[in-house]
C-alpha cells in the first residue's frame, strides 16, 4: 500500500453557443438627454461579469468611455429578445448584437454632430472620450454631451440603434449528415498531477496546468477569474460533485451544502493557467465563450492521471475513493 | 403569535424590534432591519454567507436567533467602511480581484476581519482555516486568500 503519482493530459474543443431552432439575440441601445448610453438586453448577467463587457463593447463601438454606458438586463416581459445566458453563448450573441445596435446610434449621433459643426458626417471621428472631432481638424469639435442634448431638445432625433444577432438553424445535409451545430470553438488543454492512495482511494490534485485559447479576451481580469475558477470546477467535478452518486439510483443525492460535496478554500491544487488569443472571425471583436469550456479538460486529465498513478480506467464521475477501491479490486482479480 | 421585541446595535446604531420568536438573526437583519449584506445562502450553517460579528465573535445569523442578540454589538460588512472610505479588506478584495459574483463576499470579509482582529499578521495556513467556513461558488479562494494577506500587511504598515 502505497501514495502513487500519476500525470494526466487532456485537450477539448468546445463550441460557443447552439443551434437548435436557431440562436437569436436582441439589443436596443439609445443615448440619454446627457448622452449616456443604455443598452438594454434580456441576457441576463449571472456574476459572470456579462454587463461589464456588453458595456466594453458599447462603448468601443460608439465612441464613448466605458463609465458613460448603462446595461439594463432587467425584464423578460419588457426587453429585447435573448435565447438565455447559456452554452457559452452571451458575450458571443448579444456582443454581436450591441455591436450592430451601437453602429446605429453612432451613426445617427454623429448625423446631429454633423449638423451642428456644418460638416459632413463622414468626415467625423470620435476620441473615446466623450467628444467628437472633425478628422485632420481636431479643433472643431463637439461633445457627446452637447450631441445628445441637440438631438432631443433641438433637432429631434433619437439617437438609438436597433441589433439582432442570429444563428440561423443549421439542417444536416441529406448525404452525408454533416451540419454546422454552433459556430466557433474555443480550445483548451490540461495536464494535472495526482496522488492517489491506493489503501484509501483519495485522490489529491498536485498541480493542475491549463492552457484555453478563447478568442480576444474582452475583459483579461474577468477572463483570468473565469478561467481560474472553471479549472477547479472542473476538478470538483472530476472528483466531488454529484446530485446521483449512484446514477440512476436517484439514492444518497446530496440536497443541501451538509451532503453535496464541494472544495473549500484549504482544497486549492496548485493551478496555472495561460490563455492564448486568437480572434475568432465572427466574434465581437473577436471574442469567443470561455464560459464552460474552462471547466471540462481538467475532468479527462484527472482521470487519466488517476490511471497513470494506480492504473485503473475509471469512466464514471465523480472519481471517488469508492470507485477507486473496486476498480483495484477488480483490477487484483478479487470479486467486487 | 405574540411578538418579541430584540434590541442591539448595529454597526453602531441603536436598533429595536419587534420580532416572531424564533427568527434568526438573519432574517431580522435583511426583512426588519434592512441590511442585505448577509446572504442567505443554505440557511443551515454550512456556506458562511451569512456570517455577522456578534460582539467580536464570528457567528453564523442563519443558525443564531434574533432573540437572543438582546444587548449585542453586531457588525456586518455594510458598516465597515467609514465617511465613503472602504475598509482595508475591502479595498484588497477590490484590488484582488477576489470577488465574481459577490455573494459569498461580504461572509468571507466577515470571517476575515475576525481573523485579522485577533491575529494582525496571520500565515496563509491561518487565513486558509479561517475562511475554511465559507464557499465561494466561483472558486475565487486564492485571490481571495491573497486579498486576506494583503489587508493584513497593509494593516501592519498603518500601525508601524
Amino acid at each position: 500500500m502505497a501514495i502513487r503519482r500519476g500525470r494526466g493530459v487532456a485537450a477539448i474543443n468546445y463550441p460557443t453557443g447552439m443551434n437548435l431552432g436557431g440562436d437569436p439575440t436582441q439589443a436596443l441601445v439609445h443615448s440619454t438627454p446627457t448622452g449616456n448610453f443604455m443598452v438594454t438586453l434580456s441576457s441576463v448577467d449571472l456574476g459572470q461579469g456579462m454587463k461589464q463587457i456588453m458595456a466594453q463593447i458599447c462603448a468601443e463601438t460608439i465612441g464613448v468611455p466605458t463609465d458613460r454606458v448603462v446595461v439594463d438586463t432587467a425584464d423578460t416581459d419588457t426587453g429585447p429578445h435573448c435565447m438565455g445566458t447559456f452554452a457559452s453563448r452571451g458575450t458571443h450573441r448579444a456582443g454581436n448584437a450591441v455591436i450592430q445596435a451601437a453602429r446605429e446610434a453612432r451613426q445617427v449621433m454623429l448625423e446631429v454632430a454633423a449638423e451642428e459643426l456644418e460638416v459632413n458626417a463622414s468626415d467625423l471621428e470620435t476620441d473615446g472620450q466623450g467628444n467628437i472631432l472633425v478628422k485632420g481638424a481636431p479643433q472643431r469639435s463637439i461633445s457627446i454631451f452637447d450631441v445628445a442634448l441637440s438631438a432631443h431638445f433641438k433637432r429631434g432625433r433619437s439617437i438609438s440603434g436597433r441589433g439582432m444577432f442570429l444563428i440561423p438553424r443549421s439542417y444536416p445535409e441529406k448525404e452525408t449528415g454533416a451540419m454546422k451545430p454552433s459556430t466557433c470553438y474555443a480550445h483548451a488543454c490540461t495536464v494535472a498531477e495526482v496522488e492517489v492512495d491506493d489503501e484509501t482511494g483519495e485522490v489529491t490534485v498536485l498541480t493542475v496546468k491549463n492552457v484555453f485559447e478563447i478568442g480576444r479576451a474582452l475583459n483579461p481580469k474577468l477572463v483570468e477569474q473565469q478561467l481560474v475558477g472553471g479549472s477547479w470546477m472542473g476538478i470538483s467535478h472530476a472528483l466531488y460533485e454529484t446530485t446521483e452518486p449512484y446514477y440512476p439510483n436517484r439514492d444518497h443525492g446530496g440536497t443541501d451544502f451538509n451532503q453535496y460535496l464541494m472544495p473549500g478554500p484549504g482544497d486549492l491544487a496548485e493551478t496555472e493557467i495561460i490563455v492564448l488569443e486568437r480572434p475568432s472571425a465572427d466574434g465581437p471583436y473577436g471574442a469567443k465563450g470561455p464560459g464552460e469550456m474552462c471547466a471540462n479538460p481538467q475532468i479527462p486529465a484527472v482521470a487519466n492521471a488517476v490511471f497513470d498513478a494506480v492504473g485503473v480506467r475509471i469512466d464514471t464521475l465523480p472519481i471517488t475513493p469508492e470507485r477507486i477501491l473496486r476498480a483495484l479490486k477488480a483490477q487484483a482479480g478479487a470479486p467486487n | 403569535m405574540a411578538k418579541v421585541p430584540v434590541q442591539f446595535t448595529l454597526n453602531g446604531a441603536e436598533k429595536a424590534e419587534f420580532i416572531d420568536s424564533g427568527t434568526t438573526l438573519l432574517n431580522a437583519l435583511r426583512d426588519k432591519i434592512g441590511d442585505t449584506s448577509p446572504k442567505g445562502g443554505c440557511h443551515q450553517g454550512t456556506c458562511g454567507a451569512c456570517s455577522v460579528i456578534l460582539d467580536g465573535e464570528l457567528r453564523l445569523s442563519c443558525l443564531t436567533l434574533a432573540e437572543t442578540c438582546n444587548g449585542a454589538a453586531i457588525t456586518t460588512t455594510s458598516g465597515l467602511s467609514e465617511g465613503g472610505v472602504l475598509h482595508p479588506l475591502q479595498r484588497a478584495f477590490l484590488d484582488a480581484f477576489a470577488t465574481q459574483c459577490g455573494f459569498c463576499t461580504p461572509g468571507m470579509i466577515m470571517a476575515a476581519k475576525v481573523l485579522l482582529d485577533h491575529t494582525p499578521n496571520p500565515s496563509r495556513d491561518e487565513v486558509v482555516e479561517a475562511l475554511s467556513g465559507n464557499i465561494c461558488r466561483c472558486t475565487g479562494y486564492e485571490p481571495i486568500i491573497q486579498a486576506v494577506l494583503t489587508a493584513a500587511r497593509s494593516n501592519s504598515q498603518h500601525a508601524a
